[in-house]
């Protein structure tokens, strides 16, 4: 199956962005044979980002994202395409996929930050 | 690394003044000058340009002359003023582009297709070199909208060259006022400094700044400036802070140096040791202490170390 | 008569300079209104401590999907350009706060499925002040459509008084709004490295909305004369300039007018007044 996780380059030993609105970029993961590709996110509108961000991932097809944080804007997009969102996922793109695989992770219920968290310094 | 905003609700507080001796007081600080609409940082810390780039916030539109047939429908179909009808100077219908907010509706129902939607370049941005250390920073263009998508890149590349760069600290001087802009540049800080002045519209601003910090959960800390006009006002802004459990790290006496240390170009620590420079002084070191003993905003994985 | 109080930087006296010229207006039997349009921070009520006898919402108007009508086609998300519509799936979901009610996709919408709902984005008060009358608009934190409720202030302008608008800070589109069309711009600054530097911000927005503006120096003796130079020689007129006087910056942390406080005063403003011709 398809997953999509925020990164912070576009590669599979990058690291997760904690940002989803304003992650630097999107690796789609084919989580059986771990092929991937790498989506741009396009931050054309002046605000929204949550929403263009969420509009990217739900084109993709897939319907599981492993992001850091999610914003309201975000969350209610990204649930009306019927996709699971994960939150607080670190260490590398790989990483995030394999605790994915193992069944580890529980599917956020709620928002996990504000708006605009995503516009301040992320670690 | 932490970050560190100064912000005000109203203007002319004293705010990048503050701004600019807390620069020469921290040890490589990144500078970052999110107040695009009137940034006026430039003038004390002097950047030399290093990087200039184009800001696109949006699109505007134009009406293409040779293919309107000037039915005027743009005007009808506009809800923000912006089509302005042939008059003696102009024989055909034009776009004001301080007006447009880039809506496209005109564009879509021209029945000659005479409109275009192209980028509207907002303004410019600025990586540059200071005597304190590196600085970001920006112009918006007259007139533009301040969506916050402009203070948002900057503070971005600001965070990148602290990286980068190994600095500690980031040191933002903010935007005043409660909008888009002000939240785009304190979301997520480690602290703001709510910087104001001991008069009624000083305490009513204070009040609408602490909700929106406490709002997107931000710490913030207050500073009192020029407290000695009226003493009483600013003991009565003391006492609500202390009621809302925010803390008054200063009260900073009105001193004509102020001015004078604008008026040659230099901070206020740099140029005088009387009593405003001796308040911050003080003000700076309550501040990095506040700083470093507050937990990280958010991220649990965030490594701890002290501003300097 | 429109008159808008403006300056590129905060904090340089516009309110100091709107307050009294609105209330030396009203005193000298000129029928005239104040009208705070610094929505995010209004103040003048602090000193002419108005009596509201009337406050209303402001409202503008965001999407609402009939669900009926409703087929999922898709085509009012791929319209807005602000993603405060989006279509997901066939199914409409719409973010208020980021619409900007340019009533874009109720016009796309192939089925006539969406209509307008109003949203409140703050309130207008007014009220009168010693025969002055007083209006205010107070924008709702959190909400970002200072222009739309800026405009709706000045549309509500009772075209029978002298009009004296207390402008936003800055040059950005708030500031716009205000000024747009008004028949005089004043652009109050300070003789300060940064006070110049903003005044020709300011005074390039004026320019750019082809208002005559003319410059009031507000505490003249504070820094020097770089300020009136530049002035000179871009034939910008200085109305008037108000000296670096403790008694006024005292009046002002008192939450009392200029013109009351320092009553000598009141001759610099019917300079004013006679200059415009008010």
């Amino acid at each position: 199956m398809r997953v999509v996780v925020t990164a912070q380059q576009p590669r599979l030993d990058s690291l997760v962005d904690a940002r989803f609105g304003r992650a630097a970029c999107f690796v789609v993961v084919d989580t059986d044979t771990m092929e991937h590709r790498v989506v741009e996110n396009n931050l054309i509108a002046p605000g929204g980002a949550g929403i263009g961000a969420g509009k990217t991932v739900i084109d993709t097809g897939a319907k599981v994202l492993l992001t850091g944080n999610c914003g309201p804007n975000a969350f209610r997009t990204l649930r009306a395409g019927g996709v699971e969102i994960y939150t607080g996922l670190t260490g590398t793109v790989r990483q995030a996929v394999e605790q994915y695989k193992v069944g580890r992770l529980t599917p956020a219920v709620d928002p996990s930050v504000q708006t605009h968290a995503g516009t301040g310094p992320q670690s | 690394m932490k970050e560190l905003i100064v912000i005000s609700g109203k203007g002319g507080t004293g705010k990048t003044s503050i701004v600019a001796s807390f620069a020469a007081l921290a040890s490589h600080p990144v500078l970052a000058d999110c107040d695009v609409d009137a940034a006026d940082l430039h003038l004390v810390v002097a950047p030399r340009v290093r990087q200039e780039s184009p800001f696109v916030g949006g699109v505007k539109a134009r009406i293409v002359p040779d293919m309107c047939v000037d039915c005027g429908q743009c005007r009808d179909y506009c809800r923000f003023d912006a089509v302005i009808p042939p008059d003696g100077q102009n024989p055909s219908f034009r776009i004001d582009p301080s007006a447009c907010e880039g809506c496209g509706v005109c564009e879509r129902f021209c029945p000659t297709e005479a409109i275009v939607l192209e980028d509207a370049v907002n303004g410019r941005w600025f990586i540059s070199d200071t005597r304190f250390g590196p600085m970001v920073h920006a112009e918006l263009g007259i007139a533009e909208e301040n969506s916050g998508k402009l203070v948002s890149l900057l503070r971005k590349q600001a965070r990148d060259l602290a990286g980068q760069q190994g600095r500690s600290l980031l040191l933002v001087d903010g935007s005043p006022g409660i909008g888009c802009p002000v939240i785009a540049s304190i979301t997520g800080a480690d602290l703001a400094l709510l910087v104001t002045e001991p008069t009624l519209s000083g305490r009513h601003d204070l009040r609408r700044v602490v909700e929106l910090t406490s709002h997107f959960h931000v710490p913030c800390a207050v500073c009192i400036n020029k407290a000695d006009i009226n003493l009483e006002v600013a003991a009565q802004i003391a006492a609500e802070a202390a009621a809302g459990s925010v803390p008054v790290l200063a009260h900073i006496p009105y001193d004509n140096a102020v001015t004078q240390a604008q008026m040659v170009g230099r901070s206020l620590i740099e140029h005088s040791d009387g009593p405003a420079s001796q308040a911050i002084r003080q003000l700076w070191d309550r501040t990095v202490a506040m700083l470093n003993s507050e937990k990280p905003q958010g991220d649990p994985y965030e490594d701890r170390h002290p501003a300097v | 008569m429109t008159i808008a109080v403006a300056s590129g930087k905060g904090g340089t006296g516009k309110t100091t300079v709107a307050t009294s010229l609105a209330a030396f207006l009203a005193r000298r039997g000129r029928r005239a209104q104040y009208v705070d349009c610094d929505v995010e921070e209004p103040n003048g009520h602090i000193f002419l401590k108005p009596d509201i006898t009337d406050s209303r919402p402001v409202t503008v108007p965001v999407p609402q999907v009939g669900t009926g009508k409703c087929d999922g086609c898709g085509r009012c998300g791929q319209f807005c350009r602000f993603n405060a519509i989006v279509a997901i799936n066939r199914t409409v979901i719409t973010f208020d706060q980021l619409c900007h009610s340019c009533g874009g996709c109720v016009r796309v919408c192939p089925h006539g499925a969406i209509r307008e709902r109003p949203v409140e984005i703050g309130r207008i008060e007014s009220g009168t002040a010693d025969g002055l009358q007083f209006t205010q608009g107070r924008l709702n934190i959190g909400s970002v459509r200072t222009p739309s409720l800026i405009r709706t202030l000045r549309h509500g302008l009772d075209p029978a008084l002298v009009a004296v608008l207390d402008a936003p800070p800055g040059t950005s589109c708030p500031v716009v709004a205000c000024v747009r069309d008004v028949d005089y711009v004043l652009l109050v600054t300070e003789p300060t490295p940064f006070g110049l530097h903003d005044l020709k911000l300011a005074a390039a927005m004026v320019q750019q909305l082809r208002r005559p503006p003319a410059v009031i120096v507000n505490r003249s003796g504070l820094g020097d004369q770089r300020t009136h130079a530049w002035c000179r020689e871009h034939s910008i007129e200085i109305l008037a300039e108000i000296p670096d006087d403790r008694r006024i910056a005292e009046a002002y942390s008192r939450d009392r007018i200029l013109i009351d406080a320092v009553p000598e005063y009141e001759a610099l403003f019917a300079r004013i007044a006679e200059r415009l011709s008010v």
